[in-house]
């Protein structure tokens, strides 16, 4: 009896921390939702789907960050896993850790001032400058889609490299060796062997940026000009602006509902590939 | 250093070293070997840490090149062949089984690198034969993660046996296992390579582990192979004070060498004693190391117990132990420092046994001993 009782008082902490920060706004989030904006703005007591009916308004920001956030995910891979086998595997000790440090160093500034770095970049002086003396002319990058993706993908490239680099740093080089022996060459054994034992570290990586993708919305309002905007914008626009937070709220929680869809695939398609497990690591 | 194995038994090679050496940044681990592993043979590297043992096990495997020389494989230099185009295979130290695969995978790897591709019922078939060669008939489905570390060797063994290699490297196998099962494998391992027919190469520091597998054990040191022959060549005729200490225990002491003749030699010790010795033939050196086994040497009380022929050195009991079947004694020599006697069990229980401190006559009989060659 003492010691359920016992356990009880030290799981209160943990219950309460999740009972402040996460039930309690999800649940103002849910109660706001059905309710209604009041004359002057904000939020009136009610209880009506009006809100929930009116999200086919904002379909264009749903469908943005449905198709920008995966296509963003997987460029940040494609990019991240070349670049993490570099550091993990190829590059000597001496010169590791500072080439690590790059990699976290833009993170020291605002995103904010390394996308309006972007705007120079992807604007008429930049890029576009560049092409012409190639013949290519007219060619409009900032505030497109494009643009965007540059922006996100450069924005969430550390995130994708760290985990990556981490399963790959630790995968035991003997497996290789051993995979030599028993007559596999290199770029074979590599699909069999690394990139099966690195599938953690993409797995983990992909979902944080996938996440945080799902949420952005400073990158699209820079480098998307109001033309290309997220869910995040909307949400923005319509606690911010319109003062909407009924709708706003049932925005949120549309957008809530569509990750916990996307997490549930996702942690199908883990166990189905994660057979392996981290403590086997070989020894 | 060439082969000095005197029973010949069908001396054609499978793999050899031609003056291969081995550089690492300055470091020589590998110095102009030669060596001929022969076909269907037993052979162990044996040595401490860092004597280049694992260097040459790796040059046969392929996963390092020898900076001078050749390494020969049938014959045919394979110094550029790389690892996964070699007829070889590898039970590495702690397995590097692949942790993503179960035990028939992992058994079957090799098989399905196979090109052309072998069809899937005959690697199924293999892999399963080769299973149960191993004892793990029906662990085909399991994980890695759920065997022992026992289990896991096999599957390790398994893997690199189904292959059908020309010869197979092992390298430290049982360094992870216990005493207990240690033993075991040896002797399952032993069963295997009469059984296969496949030439073994074992990297190994420990002597009792070589003694009792080996047809042959290549003993290294710095880099150079110190001597090659059968275990008990290598115990009986160590050709050096390095070779002497490895393998099994020695006394070793100084001696003047006054006579030699017919593979024998007279030397008289530090203290004056005479001893007849067996000689390394062509030595000519006045003043040599002498090597004598603590089992060839014997105790007695008494002067008037030792027998006609035999030398005597006076000495004091410093430590008994008693092993049972045999207890060891250190002593203090008059002239020639400390030296082990080991006494067996039957000889021990006649004379009573010596008490620490009690002064003694170590033995010497005629023809124990032998000369050393100076160590390079």
């Amino acid at each position: 009896m003492t010691q359920s009782r016992a356990r009880a008082l030290l799981l209160t902490p943990a219950g309460l921390w999740y009972a402040a920060m996460l039930l309690l706004p999800l649940a103002v989030v849910l109660i706001f939702s059905f309710g209604e904006r009041s004359a002057i703005g904000g939020y009136a007591p009610g209880f009506t789907f009006e809100q929930y009916a009116n999200l086919p308004a904002r379909f264009a920001a749903f469908r943005n960050t449905l198709t920008l956030a995966p296509v963003g995910t997987i460029a940040a891979l494609l990019i991240a896993y070349p670049l993490a086998y570099f550091l993990a595997v190829k590059v000597s000790p001496k010169w590791k850790t500072m080439l690590l440090v790059l990699v976290i160093v833009p993170f020291w500034t605002s995103i904010l001032i390394r996308s309006y770095a972007w705007i120079f970049l992807l604007g008429g002086k930049g890029i576009p400058a560049l092409l012409e003396t190639i013949g290519l002319d007219d060619v409009r990058l900032l505030n497109t889609p494009f643009a965007v993706l540059v922006g996100i993908v450069y924005g969430y490239l550390p995130l994708m490299v760290f985990p990556i680099y981490v399963a790959l740093e630790k995968l035991d080089k003997r497996l290789l060796e051993a995979a030599a022996d028993l007559g596999t060459p290199p770029w074979r054994a590599f699909l069999q062997i690394t990139l099966p034992l690195s599938m953690p570290g993409v797995l983990t990586g992909s979902m944080l940026v996938f996440i945080l993708l799902m949420g952005e919305f400073l990158i699209p309002a820079i480098l998307g000009g109001g033309k290309v905007f997220f869910v995040g914008n909307a949400l923005v626009d319509l606690f911010l602006q319109s003062r909407n937070w009924a709708f706003g709220s049932a925005v949120a929680v549309a957008l809530v509902v569509i990750m916990l869809i996307t997490i549930g695939i996702y942690s199908r398609l883990v166990k189905r590939f994660g057979a392996s497990r981290d403590d086997v690591g070989l020894m | 250093m060439t082969d000095t194995t005197t029973h010949v038994r069908a001396p054609e090679a499978v793999a050899g070293f031609v003056g291969a050496t081995k550089r690492f940044s300055g470091v020589l681990a590998a110095d102009r070997i030669d060596l001929r592993i022969r076909r269907g043979e037993f052979l162990s590297f044996l040595g401490p840490s860092g004597c280049g043992k694992t260097t040459m096990l790796r040059m046969l495997a392929g996963f390092e090149s020898p900076t001078e020389g050749e390494v020969l494989i049938d014959g045919r230099n394979v110094s550029a062949v790389p690892a996964h185009r070699r007829p070889v295979n590898m039970v590495f130290q702690h397995y590097a089984l692949f942790p993503h695969m179960t035990v028939a995978q992992n058994v079957g790897y090799g098989l399905r690198q196979r090109r052309p591709r072998l069809p899937k019922h005959e690697i199924e078939m293999k892999v399963a034969k080769t299973l149960a060669t191993v004892r793990l008939a029906d662990f085909g489905p399991r994980r890695i993660w759920e065997m022992s570390g026992g289990q896991q060797q096999r599957v390790a063994l398994a893997r690199a046996i189904v292959n059908e290699p020309k010869i197979l490297l092992l390298d430290e196998p049982m360094a992870a296992l216990d005493a207990k099962l240690r033993g075991e494998m040896q002797r399952e391992l032993l069963d295997l390579q009469r059984s296969l027919g496949i030439t073994f190469v074992l990297v190994t520091h420990d002597q009792e582990e070589a003694l009792a597998m080996s047809d042959r054990i290549c003993i290294m040191g710095k880099g150079r192979i110190a001597q090659v022959g059968t275990p008990q060549e290598l115990y009986d005729r160590p050709r050096s004070r390095y070779v002497a200490d490895f393998v099994g225990k020695a006394n070793i002491v100084q001696g003047r060498i006054t006579g030699r003749q017919g593979g024998m030699a007279q030397a008289v010790l530090g203290n004056g004693v005479k001893v007849v010795l067996r000689d390394e033939p062509g030595d000519a050196r006045p003043v040599a190391e002498i090597a004598v086994r603590p089992e060839a040497l014997g105790l007695a009380t008494r002067e008037s117990a030792v027998p006609e022929g035999t030398a005597a050195v006076r000495a004091r009991v410093t430590h008994r132990t008693f092993l049972g079947d045999h207890t060891e004694y250190l002593l203090a020599a008059d002239g020639l420092g400390q030296m082990q006697v080991n006494v067996p069990r039957q000889a021990e229980r006649a004379s009573g046994g010596h008490d620490v401190g009690a002064l003694v006559h170590v033995l010497w009989p005629e023809g124990t001993g032998l000369v050393l060659a100076a160590d390079d």
